[in-house]
């Protein structure tokens, strides 16, 4: 389990995240939402061990995660950004190679080429794999992106839940790939794993979210099952907007109509 | 390693003793090979020289050679990790101050050792130069980088533009150096701003070597990281580095190995450049395999830039700086304005 015990984080005097306490549980796939400015992008940058100037605890599996060294966090800590541009020419399958570093010394192993491969396939890479990163497009970098941070939690660690983060990943892509990404993080998940996602749409944080988190002005006003908390006037207090909700025909899952 | 790698270093090793010979057989005077062999005997044996060819060879011809290989390799390698720190490839240390900064360190030593104290210039010795020209560089390094870093972001052209500022001051703090040192010092200072191994010694190539040889081992302990560097950051945070300890590191590591050769040799402009840019493009930018073989290009391109200094012009010499510079500042704009192309796209 991943647990926030009363988060304070400001900058200057200004509070970004204000006093949130919160647990995530393993196997479920946890989707944040929140207008801009929300904190929601500050807020899993902290859970996942990347800002450390925070009141508060952050507990992984009962362990204070500033107390984690960040060589260990990174063999079942994994982390997506929105977009990651290369300086240098490499090969795709070197980028992806990069997610295997916190497992090897010197040389990568038989079972990292293996995981690369593998990783290259499940992202349907593998014709790119001996391209240039600098030459793709937008949305192949992100795909590319994808592949690395899931090799580096590729195998679920003995004694250790391992931990995804997505943080806006979706930004670059197109409606297939919006909804490949979250079916792969999907797949990915079983109960040894605790996935937080930030997400822009709406919709597509109700069909994937088996837990929604909505954020507003660095707190955290309504979680649970995206069924149970959308409604009209929550819509209305997070994002200013007048919707209808009409459900799915095929998932009966809510669908918003702004 | 891939044969085609392993292939290539090879190949450069090579090439590389090739040109050392060369080098070594090439100059005011010849050398033949018989020459050479029993010189180094006699070196040895601690016997004198027997003929003039063989003391030239032992006494100047020998460490010029092995000392502009060092040099050159310690430019590459600097560039090579310039480039991956800032993740930038029209970085170099003559651009961003460092070089600048060594020869300004020890221009201040040239000319005013005759007012120091003498137990002073005991207690430090021949390491003064070396020392300040450290201390010079450092300093102008990192001047240079907290200048141009904006809170966490560091912008290439702020960068560039400090580092020009930075070496204005730095070559003007030369000059006035120049202007107040007596006759002999303000010629040696004079030879820095382009680069010279006419003064090389046995003395120096050790300092250098040693330098180089320590600095390479660690540069090379540190390949792995800087790979994961080049992600960002904040991915290398994600990905365990420890991003501010790396930058340190890295920092340090490259002022040592170029304050030193600065020091001696002077400012080499355009090295750090051109080989990583050529390298990269024929090996890729693995920096496990990109500093050894930097290592190696280094050596090979100076020295030939080095015997072009010699021969030119024989029996006068041309400041090597020179070479570089014509070679390496059209490389230079057209980096500048591929990269510019590339950050618009």
């Amino acid at each position: 389990m991943l647990e926030v015990q009363n988060l304070q984080y400001q900058i200057g005097k200004q509070a970004i995240l204000n006093d949130i306490s919160v647990q995530f549980q393993p196997g479920l796939c946890h989707l944040i939402v929140g207008p801009n400015g929300s904190g929601k992008s500050t807020f899993i940058k902290i859970v996942s061990a990347e800002i450390e100037a925070y009141q508060g605890k952050v507990l992984y599996q009962g362990k204070d995660a500033k107390k984690i060294t960040k060589q260990n966090l990174s063999q079942y800590r994994a982390v997506l950004s929105q977009h990651t541009e290369l300086s240098f020419p490499m090969r795709v399958d070197e980028v992806v190679m990069l997610g295997r570093n916190p497992h090897f010394e010197i040389a990568p192993s038989k079972k990292d080429n293996q995981i690369v491969q593998d990783a290259l396939d499940l992202l349907s890479l593998q014709n790119l794999a001996g391209r240039n990163y600098q030459t793709l497009s937008g949305g192949e970098k992100q795909r590319v992106q994808y592949a690395r941070v899931l090799t580096q939690i590729w195998e679920t660690p003995q004694e250790e839940l391992r931990y995804l983060f997505l943080d806006e990943p979706l930004n670059n892509l197109d409606v297939y790939y919006q909804q490949q990404f979250l079916s792969i993080a999907q797949s990915f998940m079983n109960d040894a794993t605790i996935l937080i996602g930030v997400v822009h749409d709406i919709n597509i944080a109700i069909r994937y979210a088996q837990q929604l988190y909505c954020f507003l002005n660095g707190k955290i006003v309504a979680q649970g099952v995206p069924e149970t908390i959308v409604q009209p006037a929550l819509l209305k207090q997070v994002f200013d907007i007048d919707t209808s909700i009409v459900n799915h025909p095929q998932t009966g899952k809510p669908i918003i109509i702004f | 390693m891939a044969p085609k790698s392993s292939l290539f270093f090879i190949v450069l090793t090579a090439l590389l003793i090739v040109m050392l010979l060369i080098a070594i057989a090439f100059g005011a005077v010849s050398i033949l090979p018989s020459e050479m062999w029993s010189a180094l005997k006699h070196g040895f044996t601690g016997k004198e020289p027997a003929t003039i060819y063989e003391s030239v060879f032992i006494q100047l011809r020998l460490p010029r050679v092995l000392l502009c290989a060092i040099t050159g390799a310690i430019l590459a390698v600097s560039g090579v990790l310039m480039q991956g720190l800032f993740r930038n490839p029209v970085v170099e240390p003559g651009l961003v101050g460092t070089s600048a900064g060594a020869a300004f360190g020890a221009s201040i030593v040239f000319s005013l050792s005759p007012f120091m104290s003498p137990s002073f210039k005991s207690v430090l010795g021949p390491f003064m130069v070396p020392l300040f020209a450290f201390v010079g560089g450092l300093v102008a390094t990192y001047l240079v980088y907290s200048i141009a870093k904006d809170k966490k972001h560091i912008s290439i052209l702020s960068l560039l533009l400090v580092g020009m500022a930075m070496n204005a001051i730095g070559l003007s703090g030369v000059g006035l150096m120049t202007y107040i040192a007596r006759d002999p010092q303000a010629r040696s200072i004079t030879f820095w701003n382009l680069g010279t191994f006419s003064g090389a010694n046995w003395f120096q190539v050790f300092v250098t070597g040693i330098m180089a040889v320590v600095c390479f081992w660690l540069a090379q302990r540190q390949a792995k990281k800087l790979n994961v560097l080049l992600l960002g950051d904040q991915e290398a945070g994600h990905l365990g580095v420890d991003v501010k300890k790396l930058k340190t590191n890295i920092l340090i590591l490259n002022t040592a190995m170029v304050s030193v050769a600065t020091a001696f040799v002077g400012v080499i402009a355009f090295m750090g450049l051109i080989v990583p840019h050529v390298l990269r493009l024929l090996i890729g930018s693995d920096h496990k395999k990109l500093i050894p073989a930097s290592i190696l290009m280094g050596a090979l391109l100076l020295t030939i830039a080095d015997v072009g200094a010699r021969l030119l012009l024989a029996p006068a010499e041309l400041p090597i700086g020179i070479i570089t510079s014509i070679v390496g500042a059209p490389l230079y704009i057209f980096l500048l304005k591929k990269f510019q192309l590339n950050q618009t796209n």
